[in-house]
């Protein structure tokens, strides 16, 4: 925790600046001086949280459903139990976790992970099943080998939908991930918990870390967007 | 690879789980090499598991299937396939490959060099009536015919020595689906591989086919000889009705005037002249409605009404 002195309005933040003190709209000033301390590193600890969080989620997500895909009746008790995960709300997942894995980051990432998993297990499941049948029945009988089959042409086949669900899990991730700050003090979510906590809540630091998190969001979509033009040529040759 | 290879259905049977009757009962097929062989029957008659049998996409439970005497099921199924052109109904062209890259996908297979495969692309392309500059395109740019056409040179694209195709115009317009129908006929010529067609329409059969083999329902083979034996000696009932009450005609459309008997004589009587490639039945269409009864053929002589009987004999 943050200290500060007693009988100040802003105790943590307070520079005498009439803007903050007086808890003005929005504040440059204080955006400013505390970029370095405050912003700047919840910012790059909230991106920290959102690359583990759906990297792992990945990692998992993927051989399972390639699991799934090849062996069909295991995609029931995967999705199942994925989206029970998702039903438990996140404040209460982090609580169940820490006798278990204390408060640390590992307690927020398995909730976070938990959370990607719902998203992209059905979305990477749904792609492998995007190649029609007929293309699928062609390729097999041009003798492609099974593997042939899925990383020639179900894999690139699967990307539209792939991108399609890493842009849900890390958007969704990014969101959630601000309730980590219940737990940690990391995080976009961390100064916003901060400023709610003060006497009066400090708007500045709420709007800004909000925004902040808003852009990584739409900042990390237009990445995918991006990424999804590069793995989907064909798709923009249709016309 | 050789140019075609002979195939041979021996005593082969295929029954699917929980179904009484046979999809394939008792096969027995000796397809020469170079033959344009037509599957033509109703729905339930097997011909398409037949067909995909050859290439092992379908087991069949007792029997044997050879491809130049050698036992498909002595070969690694990979290896058989890729020696075997094939092209379905829905075409299942790659849709995140270019025209060129799905051609190129049995070659790659094979691991030819990149030269050789892109000349036999620029190669296919040609001979199927597409342009080199399409070998960028991706399908969903296509049209129905042209997409077709890429899957048909795809199938042709490692010279397999045998092709399979399941219905491969069903989905087609009629206008695009004669206009294959008539460029295949050329190709096959051109190429002379062993053909594996199956159709359920009995005109594209017998106009298409060296030799049809007809299904009934339960995959019993009913008849199987050259079309104008087949009409002109249906084996039973079954294929009497199959093949149609106009069969007389159908014959007369498989001959064209350059093979009837003409009298060199009188032309001056006759007022129309037709080229020696016209069908007999298109002739005798055109004599009917001019109310003549007879024609001059060009460059060979006078081709009566009165002597169409002796044709079908």
């Amino acid at each position: 925790m943050m200290g500060g002195g007693g009988g100040v309005v802003i105790p943590s933040f307070g520079h005498g600046d009439s803007c903050v003190t007086g808890d003005h709209a929005f504040c440059w000033g204080w955006v400013r001086d505390h970029w370095g301390d405050t912003l700047g590193p919840a910012l790059w600890q909230h991106v920290e949280l959102t690359l583990i969080a759906v990297g792992i989620g990945f990692a998992i997500a993927f051989p399972l459903a390639l699991l799934a895909h090849r062996f069909p009746r295991l995609e029931q008790p995967f999705g199942a139990f994925s989206a029970l995960v998702y039903t438990i709300p996140s404040l209460a997942l982090f609580q169940l976790l820490v006798p278990f894995t204390g408060i640390t980051w590992t307690t927020v990432e398995i909730a976070l992970v938990g959370y990607t998993l719902v998203i992209l297990f059905p979305n990477i499941v749904a792609g492998l099943r995007s190649a029609s049948a007929d293309v699928v029945e062609a390729a097999h009988g041009m003798g492609l080998t099974r593997v042939q089959v899925l990383t020639r042409i179900e894999l690139p086949l699967a990307m539209p939908a792939i991108v399609g669900g890493l842009r849900i899990a890390v958007v969704s991730t990014v969101a959630i991930a601000t309730i980590a700050a219940t737990l940690l003090p990391d995080g976009l979510g961390y100064p916003i918990f901060l400023a709610l906590k003060e006497p009066t809540p400090f708007k500045t630091e709420i709007y800004s870390a909000g925004v902040l998190a808003v852009a990584l969001a739409i900042g990390c979509d237009l990445l995918l967007v991006g990424l999804r033009r590069l793995v989907v040529p064909w798709a923009r040759a249709s016309a | 690879m050789s140019q075609a290879a002979e195939i041979v259905f021996d005593h082969v049977t295929k029954r699917y789980a929980g179904r009484d009757a046979a999809a394939v009962d008792d096969l027995s097929l000796e397809i020469p090499a170079g033959t344009f062989c037509i599957l033509v029957g109703p729905s339930g008659g097997g011909k398409t598991t037949a067909l995909k049998m050859v290439n092992r996409l379908i087991p069949f439970d007792s029997g044997e299937i050879r491809i130049d005497g050698r036992d498909i099921q002595s070969m690694p199924v990979t290896e058989l396939r890729r020696g075997i052109g094939y092209v379905i109904q829905q075409i299942g062209l790659f849709p995140h490959m270019t025209v060129g890259d799905n051609i190129a996908t049995v070659p790659r297979l094979l691991g030819w060099a990149k030269q050789r495969t892109r000349d036999r692309c620029v190669e296919l392309l040609e001979l199927v009536g597409l342009e080199a500059a399409d070998a960028d395109r991706y399908p969903s740019q296509l049209s129905g015919g042209q997409r077709q056409r890429v899957g048909l040179a795809r199938a042709l694209a490692a010279d397999p020595p045998l092709l399979l195709m399941d219905e491969p115009f069903g989905a087609l317009d009629p206008i695009t689906r004669v206009r294959l129908q008539t460029e295949l006929k050329r190709l096959h010529r051109e190429v002379g591989k062993t053909v594996i067609f199956v159709t359920h329409d009995i005109d594209e059969a017998i106009q298409m086919g060296d030799r049809i083999a007809i299904l009934r329902e339960g995959g019993v083979l009913a008849q199987y000889d050259t079309p104008d034996a087949i009409l002109a000696g249906p084996a039973d009932a079954f294929v009497a009705a199959f093949i149609g009450e106009d069969r007389a005609l159908r014959r007369l459309a498989l001959r064209t005037l350059a093979e009837v008997p003409v009298e060199v004589s009188d032309t001056s009587k006759v007022s129309d002249t037709l080229r020696p490639e016209t069908t007999v039945r298109n002739a005798i269409s055109l004599m009917l409605e001019s109310g003549a009864d007879a024609v001059n053929v060009e460059g060979r002589g006078v081709f009566r009404l009165a002597d169409v009987q002796e044709l079908l004999r």
